[in-house]
């Protein structure tokens, strides 16, 4: 009689029970990635962001002008000559000083999309460790920092942005500390209520029974624990920021020359579109609406696959 | 309720208090200002200047004049940059007028968003609804700054139906095109709030008691759904009144109406801190105010709530 356990039977037990390959158990990011890829209009939608990334990154390539070199020949005759064309390698036109407007487009769509992860980045750094401070040590600590947080939510924080604007000086640096230092209030009380509603969970008791360090439990079971709802906040303040700075620029506040931002182009087209030069306002327009609903979607399909709750 | 109100009330005036007070001291801290020119003026003429406008006083007492001015006396001190005017006389020209086509696009905003959202709702998947959603959605990606433009391009370039900018005490024809561009973005979130919000409702216990009991469609949606279908719309008109009143310093500077909102810009470019100053605390004062406000009115509209 073979021993328990050495029959070819058994052994072709064993071999299944051990094969962790066959059936996978679906994790959590699993589930909310699949709800994402089969979401037709975020799936859309990141495609014309991938789209229009590869634009700012290849475009310079396909550019027969640079964004700072004024074409003499065009310029004395802007609306007839400076339209886009093939011929003259303008694609997209000169704007109103003889420049390529191809060239200032793809600068100007870089800036916003770099204010719009900047200012969200910062928004997330920021916000979250104000707001997991505030919610795991509670207390006075809590009330004092969440009360500071509503005055500042008390002031229109494009104000506050024009008023860091005025008082820093106007550069890239005071723009994206001005962005970072508005857009974090809002992800804070968010964090902070998320925060406190884990705090009391078993898991999080579990932890402390067994002597873990109040600075392993928030690092390793409190923050991963907030990255679903963090990430979907996070991903719809890009367009926020975006906003936020267009509009920073359209009224001449914000980035100023060489640099460029799309709401400083919209602002010149708008200027420029009574001469008949339409293409100065359409072009910058198209990139900046495409790349904002394109953003809104992103975010909303990101809700839709990691905050249970909207389902 | 009262008691609610009292300490809501409470809260409300240390926030505008800390307002005034950090308003006032980034401000000052900032290098520069309106009397620093590429040409430095002599010495003791700069001092006279300062002592005029007391900016030779320590910090403390600067802000302590300011702050007793502004409680006592409504006062927020004279312009630096407009010899003969003081901050409360432009904000008394400007305001008005921001008020005026501010509140209209604030009402065009949440009137349109409301009567689009419920249509949608309760034509649920039917070509209503997926006109509105798609209208809502391409609303909210043009915000005012680019519907200007678009608005003056069509109506006043091509069409020539409206004045271009200007405000002439307030007539309707200038009215228009502002009121339009404020309230387009927060019409279209207005919009999907009350779209989402009413199908929420409409799928709930009390409303599906309403169908059995035989209660007409009417007056199941304007008697049982409509209150609770308000109740996230309320307490996003908070932010859709602090966005209106950001838009005015586009609308001023885009449409030359003339409001408060020039005077913001105008006098960040030629760092009037007395106006910028003046008109911050203004706006942030009204924000926690309206706040207040659409606190109070979701607590009276909320049967759940607890205050």
């Amino acid at each position: 009689m073979a021993f328990f356990g050495t029959s070819p039977k058994a052994a072709a037990l064993a071999d299944e029970i051990t094969d962790f390959t066959a059936v996978r158990g679906r994790s959590l990011f699993r589930d909310a990635l699949n709800r994402f890829l089969r979401n037709k209009a975020a799936m859309a939608s990141l495609l014309i962001l991938l789209l229009i990334v590869c634009f700012v990154i290849f475009g310079p390539f396909f550019s027969q002008w640079s964004n700072e070199e004024i074409d003499w020949v065009v310029m004395g005759d802007v609306k007839g000559m400076g339209g886009p064309s093939l011929e003259t390698g303008h694609y997209f036109g000169v704007d109103d000083l003889g420049r390529d407007l191809f060239a200032r487009t793809i600068q100007a769509t870089r800036t916003s999309l770099l204010v719009g992860l900047i200012g969200a980045a910062m928004a997330l750094l920021v916000g979250t460790f104000w707001g997991v401070v505030a919610g795991y040590y509670g207390g006075k600590l809590d009330s004092i920092m969440m009360r500071f947080v509503d005055i500042l939510l008390a002031i229109p924080l494009t104000l506050v942005l024009i008023l860091i604007l005025v008082v820093a000086g106007r550069s890239f640096t005071a723009l994206f500390l001005g962005l970072g230092a508005v857009s974090w209030l809002t992800m804070s009380r968010i964090v902070r209520g998320q925060t406190l509603a884990l705090k009391s969970r078993e898991f999080i008791e579990a932890a402390r029974a067994t002597g873990v360090s109040e600075g392993t439990i928030i690092w390793r079971h409190i923050l991963p624990n907030l990255a679903g709802v963090v990430i979907v906040y996070a991903s719809l303040l890009v367009p926020e920021m975006i906003l936020a700075e267009s509009f920073i620029s359209f009224l001449g506040l914000g980035i100023s020359e060489p640099n460029t931002s799309l709401g400083r182009l919209i602002a010149e087209g708008a200027g420029t579109m009574a001469y008949g030069t339409l293409w100065q306002l359409l072009f910058p327009l198209f990139f900046y609406v495409a790349l904002i609903i394109a953003m809104f979607f992103v975010g909303d399909g990101l809700r839709d696959a990691l905050d249970p709750k909207d389902r | 309720m009262l008691i609610y109100i009292l300490r809501r009330l409470l809260v409300a005036i240390p926030t505008i208090a800390l307002l005034v007070i950090a308003a006032f001291c980034m401000m000052h801290l900032a290098p520069g200002g309106p009397f620093t020119s590429e040409r430095p003026l002599p010495p003791d003429v700069l001092a006279n200047i300062e002592a005029r406008y007391g900016l030779d006083q320590p910090l403390w007492k600067q802000l302590w004049d300011y702050f007793a001015n502004i409680v006592l006396h409504f006062d927020f001190g004279p312009s630096f940059v407009y010899k003969d005017r003081d901050v409360n006389d432009i904000i008394a020209t400007g305001f008005p007028i921001s008020l005026t086509y501010g509140s209209l696009a604030f009402l065009a905003a949440t009137l349109v968003g409301v009567a689009l959202g419920i249509a949608a709702a309760i034509r649920h998947n039917t070509w209503v609804d997926y006109f509105a959603v798609s209208l809502g959605i391409a609303a909210q990606a043009l915000p005012n700054f680019i519907m200007g433009p678009i608005l003056i391009l069509t109506f006043t370039l091509w069409l020539g139906w409206l004045p271009g900018g200007g405000w002439n005490g307030g007539q309707w024809q200038y009215l228009i095109m502002p009121v339009i561009a404020l309230s387009t973005s927060y019409m279209g979130s207005i919009a999907r709030i009350t779209r989402s919000s009413m199908l929420e409702v409409m799928n709930a216990n009390f409303i599906r008691t309403a169908r059995a009991k035989g209660l007409p469609q009417r007056s199941i949606i304007w008697r049982h759904a409509m209150k609770p279908t308000l109740l996230p719309v309320i307490s996003y008109l908070g932010p859709v009144f602090v966005y209106v009143l950001t838009g005015s310093v586009f609308v001023d500077l885009y449409f030359s109406t003339g409001g408060l909102g020039q005077a913001y810009v105008n006098s960040a470019l030629t760092r009037d801190y007395a106006v910028l100053l003046g008109v911050t605390i203004l706006y942030g004062a009204l924000t926690v105010i309206v706040n207040l406000l659409t606190d109070l009115a979701y607590a009276w509209f909320d049967p759940k709530i607890r205050y």
